[in-house]
């Protein structure tokens, strides 16, 4: 062969490889591309959904039902009370603070107002005792009501009790956005999940319709069926963990711009500083679990592709 | 070796059979030669011993298998049993020579070290020493099929099947090619052969089965060309 033909040849050996290089990268890409939204969606909705839910208990938290009780009720009665309200199965926490507690909170919470501070001082105390009663479930908070509407406890009661009425609505409604937003999360996480399947199974696809006669050889060669496939899975799931790592990065990266623009670090009902916690704290289980679910998908759709197009044909 | 029975092979039922009620039987170690004009069955034939096609009616049993009995998950099992090489060579292209015979091995799982001691026997055999390292592209007609036959002999088949070896050879590889047939024949393996080449037939002076029309028209031993 001449000088002239071998390099000829050696140019049309590259010249091919690149274009096979080419053709598989771009679908390799398509089918990353698609991977990588559907790992970053399922990440961000874990976040969003744990900063929600911490959101929302930080609020429930504080939300508790105050009974204040007239000077006349002795402590075994309040003891007895505190023991019933107990028993309801919707309390989580009881807790009777004295007429003396309720006075030193309320200095210290007035630290800064001596006027006030003189002038509770110079009278004999005008608080009354209170018992804090905390909810497990706030949208039960009827069953505390309807014993404490009782005419034998109202007798006792000083004052109608406190629900905090106006906070539960506004809680109500995070609840809600909340429920929502997690509904749509988990959709879109489905759709994204379906639909990037679909495109690693096209792929995949395609790659076999272009190595079909490397596939008859192996075949003819007696290759088993595993050793034909094998290859086309591992290579999506190579695209799987690819994308995981990228969609983990792409989320570090939106958290750390967030939170160095962002200085007020809540974002509407996103905390971004916990979310940046939450995540940071997690790092490692989050970018095992993203490799995880890349992995998956892209095992899944190819194993579905190729048992459809390898499979053994005798007439 | 290989025995057919009253094999039926119909690809379509408006047109007649490929194959009708061929019967065959070939002992171990012998070279047996198929001949017959293009469309008169012989590549039919062939598809049925290697199950890529399953006959219509009739019996098929090859180194004992019986094929009725044949699972298809078991049809890799079976073609690792046979070598089989065909006109068009089926190599693969973005292999080396090497690789390429070395790739037969690796699919039933042997050895590395193993498959570094055995393909340099085998493509001794095949009289291509020296050129491991060449890519399909690189290689002449002739020395393409001997790598396909170094492949298909590499794992010591008891039968090899050549499907018109030389069909795209001129006459001097295509010598090349049949006299490695031959050797490897002398180690004992069962060698089925199909060819056109009239010259070939001839000198070769061996076994001779004459399809036409999808029926044996002739067996002879020692025979000659005769359609």
């Amino acid at each position: 062969m001449s000088m002239q033909r071998k390099y000829l040849t050696f140019m049309r050996i590259v010249h091919t490889g690149i274009v096979n290089f080419i053709r598989n990268a771009s679908l390799a890409i398509a089918a990353m591309a698609v991977m990588i939204v559907t790992l970053t969606i399922v990440l961000f909705s874990l976040i969003a959904n744990a900063t929600f839910t911490h959101t929302i208990d930080q609020i429930t938290d504080k939300i508790d039902v105050s009974v204040y009780l007239k000077d006349t009720v002795t402590k075994p009665q309040a003891d007895k009370l505190v023991a019933e309200l107990r028993k309801l199965p919707n309390t989580e926490k009881v807790t009777y603070l004295s007429k003396q507690q309720v006075l030193t909170n309320y200095q210290k919470q007035n630290a800064g107002n001596q006027q006030l501070l003189t002038a509770i001082n110079d009278t004999a105390n005008p608080l009354p005792a209170t018992i804090h009663v905390k909810p497990q479930d706030l949208n039960k908070i009827n069953d505390i009501k309807v014993y404490l509407e009782k005419p034998e406890i109202m007798a006792m009661e000083s004052d109608p009790p406190s629900y905090s009425g106006n906070l539960k609505e506004a809680i109500d409604n995070i609840t809600h956005a909340t429920n929502i937003l997690r509904e749509i999360g988990i959709i879109g996480v489905g759709i994204f999940a379906l639909v990037s399947a679909l495109i690693i199974f096209n792929t995949i696809q395609m790659a076999i319709f272009n190595r079909r006669d490397e596939i008859q050889i192996m075949r003819l060669l007696g290759a088993s069926t595993s050793y034909i496939r094998g290859p086309f899975i591992v290579e999506s799931i190579i695209y799987g963990m690819l994308s995981a790592v990228i969609s983990v990065l792409i989320i570090n990266a939106i958290f750390v711009a967030a939170s160095s623009t962002l200085q007020a670090t809540t974002l509407g009902l996103l905390d971004i500083g916990y979310a940046v916690t939450y995540f940071d704290s997690r790092f490692w289980l989050f970018l095992t679990l993203q490799l995880l679910v890349g992995i998956v998908i892209g095992a899944i759709s190819s194993f579905i592709a190729t048992r459809r197009y390898l499979r053994f044909k005798t007439k | 070796m290989i025995l057919l029975d009253r094999v039926t092979k119909t690809y379509n039922k408006n047109m007649g059979p490929a194959l009708d009620r061929i019967s065959l039987h070939v002992e171990p170690k012998e070279f047996v030669i198929v001949v017959g004009q293009s469309g008169a069955g012989k590549s039919t034939l062939l598809k049925l011993l290697t199950r890529e096609e399953r006959p219509s009616g009739g019996k098929i049993i090859i180194g004992g298998i019986d094929y009725d009995k044949l699972h298809d998950r078991d049809i890799p099992l079976l073609r690792r049993k046979i070598g089989v090489v065909f006109q068009d060579f089926k190599l693969l292209p973005n292999k080396t020579v090497f690789e390429n015979v070395a790739f037969a091995l690796e699919i039933v799982g042997i050895s590395h070290k193993e498959i570094l001691h055995t393909v340099p026997k085998v493509l001794d055999i095949v009289n291509l020493t020296g050129k491991e390292k060449r890519m399909p592209q690189e290689l002449s007609g002739g020395e393409r099929q001997r790598v396909a036959i170094a492949r298909a002999i590499v794992r010591q088949p008891k039968i090899l099947i050549a499907d018109e070896p030389t069909g795209n050879l001129d006459p001097k590889h295509a010598w090349d090619v049949i006299k490695v047939l031959e050797k490897i024949n002398r180690y004992g393996t069962t060698v089925l052969l199909t060819t056109h080449n009239v010259e070939i037939v001839n000198k070769l002076k061996r076994r001779v089965v004459t399809i036409q029309n999808g029926r044996i028209v002739g067996d002879r031993a020692n025979a000659s060309y005769k359609i």
